[in-house]
């Protein structure tokens, strides 16, 4: 099946996904956002009780701003997304929410840092940016004009932070005005928009074009042409964040490229050779790299450093955390995870839900983050224009990878790399550019559900 | 490509699955081993999140909890922290747990299963128990007594009731303050190095975890030794021994400290503690008898538990006759704690047997429901009731005409046995000063209390005298509390 030269868009078009018209349900997603807040401020007043025996003197406040914010991003979906799907944003709202009462529970603990106000801020800050682009993308596929610019930008904030001194190791923060920005987050996005656009505009050729090895079907490449510039940009990413020390986000940006690549083409040679690559690039960062040999060290034996005498570390403090929770957890306000140290309200967070949730807790967490994955490629598989369904599943994967990964790295699955739990784990970049994700993930779900409603594609 | 998405949502779910394994990897089959890390603190911030159970002597709690508001929260104090010291030892965040704190904290600390009211639902939910009470046999007024007899000298007093083998003294002097090592701050570990440097030991709990030669005090169990072996059938008749007696084998000549010695009556070299006459008279009993007189009294034995562990007293086992002769009078490698001293004077006192020594009555749940409780149990048949009776006869005589007069009680029968062990090299060291007795009112048929005493910085005067000067009186005085109580 070697069809050199062609390209565009005609050929071999998707079966047409179910044509039909699915009910609003806003409803619904007012319903699940109110529940979604009365449990977190349940959490909040069962933090309070537990530590000082009342309901603390901010709940109503907290409760409120929380209501708030979900309520206008409620009304900016009902004005315009009206066919959104309904659990994307009562997922946001809860994990959000849930991750502010984790923080301000780690906060009572450390009396000289005081993190969930700021969050709090932040937290606005990306609903606002999350209305922002509700009310003024009307198409994602506008989107698909910018493959080009995004690219530059999201390797211009990759470069970024190396102008900026490192923080705890890794050289991926800038600090303006107080506060820290990590602009790899914001890259994430802009990343995930270039694939999805350059993926779609060059997916026959890459599918169909190129040079079959050794008469294998499944390991034809294609010519360098088209797959050079989009394999450059992968590996300068990787570079940078190498160079950076940030290991998760290389991770992140290696498996959204060979996901993407694969839903695009369907090559499963393609598949095979970046795994060997990554296989390759890890084995050869884990012997150089003094910072990620430890990690995985770490990962091998984590209590190590307690045979030798010279206490826990990190992860396994995070294993002892999971481990106290048991089934049932601790009880919110009743556990002891902030003996994990500086990184518990940020790369360490579910070790405070799994051990004052346990492991009920953890598993409703992990669910509801696959229920949001879910339905991210629930709305790319209902549309029909390539790009907005690899961009819907390129989202989709950025939150699942990100999942995975520090989920994994802090429960001893794989070797720990530095990450933000979306929604949850401290960190404002982190919070706004998940609402940026869940802002496009409403706004083509919106496409998705509502395309036959008589207004015309733009 | 909608085939390909769904390999992709295929794969995102498998990550998810491998999640959800991993957390009951770590959450429900991991957890009890990470649960008891050493490492892992949290087992010690739960153990002292709450107040810690109570050591009781007498009706009165001589422990207590304070609340410091820090990560390991409540504190152990302590009420009469050295004299009870060797009793409870102490309870520290950074040192552990010793003694009856030690073995006894599953109950103190909440931690023991019997404490739950639904252990299973305790096992789900993680819920640590109130701790209970461990209630003691101690007799206040008489570790008081041998507190204060004591004084600022080194020594132990260990007393026992000896119908049931409960521990009514148990007292090591110099002493020091448990409380002094509870909480994390660095007054507890400064007190821990200066504790620990000091030269004369506090910490060292003498009247179990010590051992002395016990000298004359020994004389009881080599004359129940020859009264129950029929070497002696007669206390009065002559035991054709002589004065100096030479040891066989040797040229060394053994001399007493008192007259009349010279083929003596069991009975006079008993109440004036003739050296030769109980050397000859373990030589003729013979160390097959000896060894297993010794080890009916509880010598060499490494598993007595008054809950927590005693130090074995040694006889030894393989003697030449020189070499038991003088271990007949308590000399050479004979070493005893006050403990198995007050166990000998305690068989005496009652029908011959040895009752296992105890010190917690009974245990109890923070409501007060009974956990568990000990009961008398009889360790050895250490003799004959005959012979008991004899030597009776014999102690009582001590302390009415012989070297005991000090400990005589009005209103009670009183028998006693001094005793001064010299050691050394060259008996170079002051000679540690013994008196073991019993006392039994005389408007009863049981006897009330067996009491060891041993001080150790018995002044330069040698003697038996010396034992009956210097721990004659801090034995009457505990017999005394006991017997007034």
């Amino acid at each position: 099946m070697i069809q050199p030269g062609m390209s565009g868009t005609a050929v071999a078009a998707d079966p047409a996904p179910p044509a039909e018209r699915l009910p609003r349900r806003r409803g619904i997603e007012f319903t699940l956002i109110v529940l979604a807040v009365l449990l977190c401020v349940y959490g909040y007043c069962a933090v309070g009780l537990a530590q000082h025996g009342t309901v603390p003197p901010g709940a109503a406040g907290y409760g409120a701003g929380l209501g708030v914010l979900a309520l206008l991003a409620h009304v900016a979906v009902r004005l315009r997304a009206p066919h959104a799907d309904p659990l994307l944003l009562p997922i946001g709202v809860l994990l959000n929410g849930l991750g502010l009462v984790l923080i301000y529970r780690l906060d009572l603990e450390t009396p000289a840092d005081q993190a969930a106000p700021i969050q709090l801020i932040w937290s606005t800050l990306g609903v606002a940016f999350f209305i922002v682009v509700v009310f003024f993308l009307r198409d994602h596929r506008v989107l698909q004009r910018y493959t080009y610019v995004s690219v530059v930008g999201a390797l211009a904030l990759l470069v970024l932070p190396i102008f900026f001194p490192s923080v705890n190791g890794a050289r991926i923060w800038i600090r303006i005005a107080g506060f820290s920005i990590q602009p790899g987050e914001f890259a994430k996005v802009l990343l995930a928009v270039f694939f999805a656009g350059y993926l779609a505009a060059n997916r026959n050729a890459l599918a169909y074009s190129g040079r079959q090895i050794w008469r294998f079907r499944w390991l034809q490449l294609p010519t360098g042409r088209v797959l050079g510039p989009i394999v450059a940009i992968w590996l300068l990413s990787v570079l940078v964040l190498v160079l950076e020390r940030d290991l998760g986000t290389s991770l992140l940006f290696f498996g959204l490229f060979v996901i993407l690549l694969y839903v695009a083409t369907g090559r499963t040679g393609w598949i095979a050779v970046g795994l060997l690559l990554a296989c390759l690039g890890a084995v050869a960062v884990g012997r150089l790299e003094p910072h990620v040999h430890s990690r995985v060290q770490d990962w091998l034996d984590p209590f190590a450093s307690i045979t030798a005498g010279q206490g826990p570390n990190q992860l396994a403090q995070s294993l002892f955390a999971f481990a106290a929770g048991g089934m049932l957890g601790t009880g919110l306000g009743l556990g002891h995870s902030v003996l994990i140290g500086f990184a518990a309200k940020s790369d360490f967070i579910l070790a405070t839900a799994g051990e004052e949730l346990g492991l009920a807790g953890l598993s409703a967490i992990f669910l509801l983050y696959g229920l949001l994955v879910e339905r991210g490629y629930r709305a790319g598989l209902a549309l029909r224009d390539p790009f907005g369904r690899l961009l819907a599943i390129g989202l989709a994967s950025i939150v699942a990878l990100q999942v995975f990964v520090i989920a994994g790295g802090v429960t001893g699955l794989i070797p720990l790399t530095g990450m933000a739990m979306p929604f949850l784990a401290q960190g404002g970049s982190s919070v706004v550019t998940n609402w940026i994700i869940v802002a496009l993930l409403i706004r083509i779900s919106d496409c998705a559900r509502g395309q036959y409603d008589g207004t015309p594609a733009p | 490509m909608t085939k390909y998405i769904r390999r992709a949502i295929g794969l995102c779910a498998v990550l998810l699955v491998a999640l959800l394994v991993n957390a009951v990897r770590v959450q429900v089959v991991q957890a009890p081993s990470y649960d008891h890390n050493p490492a892992n603190r949290r087992q010690a911030i739960a153990r002292y999140g709450q107040p810690r159970g109570d050591i009781v002597v007498g009706g009165r709690t001589v422990t207590g909890s304070k609340d410091t508001g820090e990560q390991f929260r409540y504190e152990r104090t302590y009420r009469d922290g050295p004299l009870y010291a060797p009793v409870t030892g102490f309870a520290s965040q950074l040192y552990g747990t010793t003694l009856l704190e030690g073995t006894e904290d599953g109950v103190l600390s909440g931690a023991d299963p019997m404490l739950a009211p639904f252990p299973l639902l305790n096992g789900l939910t993680r819920a640590r128990s109130p701790g209970g009470t461990v209630v003691t046999t101690l007799n206040a007024a008489a570790q008081r007594a041998a507190y204060e007899g004591l004084g600022p000298r080194r020594g132990a007093v260990a007393a026992i009731e000896p119908t049931t083998g409960r521990i009514l003294a148990l007292v090591s002097t110099p002493s020091y303050d448990p409380a002094l090592l509870s909480g994390t701050g660095p007054a507890a570990s400064e007190a821990w190095a200066r504790l620990n440097g000091q030269a004369d030991k506090p910490m060292l709990n003498r009247a179990i975890r010590q051992t002395y030669p016990p000298g004359s005090t020994f004389k009881v169990l080599t004359a129940a030794a020859a009264l129950d072996s029929g070497v002696v059938d007669d206390v009065d008749a002559p035991t054709m021994s002589p004065d100096p007696y030479r040891l066989p084998g040797t040229t060394t000549s053994l001399t007493n400290e008192t007259e009349g010695c010279e083929d003596a009556s069991l009975r006079y070299a008993f109440t004036w503690s003739c050296n030769t006459v109980f050397a000859k008279l373990g030589v003729d009993i013979g160390l097959d008898d000896m060894t297993r007189t010794a080890a009916g009294f509880g010598f060499n034995d490494r598993k007595l538990r008054i809950p927590f562990s005693v130090a074995p007293s040694n006889f030894d086992l393989r003697l030449d006759k020189a070499q038991l002769a003088l271990s007949s009078i308590g000399q050479f490698d004979t070493r005893a704690t006050p403990l198995q001293m007050a166990m000998i004077s305690a068989a005496v006192a009652g029908d011959g047997s040895v009752r296992t020594p105890y010190l917690v009555e009974r245990t109890t749940a923070h409501g007060g429901g009974t956990l568990a409780t000990t009961g008398p149990r009889t360790l050895h048949q250490a003799m004959s009731a005959s012979t008991a009776q004899r030597m009776r006869e014999l102690m009582t005589d001590v302390v009415e005409k012989g070297t005991g007069t000090v400990a005589a009680i009005p209103g009670a029968t009183v028998g006693g046995k001094t005793g001064t062990a010299q050691h050394g090299i060259g008996n170079s060291g002051t000679p540690y000063a013994w008196f073991i007795s019993w006392a039994r009112p005389d408007d009863s048929t049981e006897p009330a209390v067996a009491v060891a005493v041993v001080v150790e910085d018995a002044a330069a005067q040698r003697g038996d005298i010396t034992g009956g000067g210097f721990a004659g009186p801090i034995a009457r005085a505990v017999m005394e509390a006991v017997l007034g109580s």
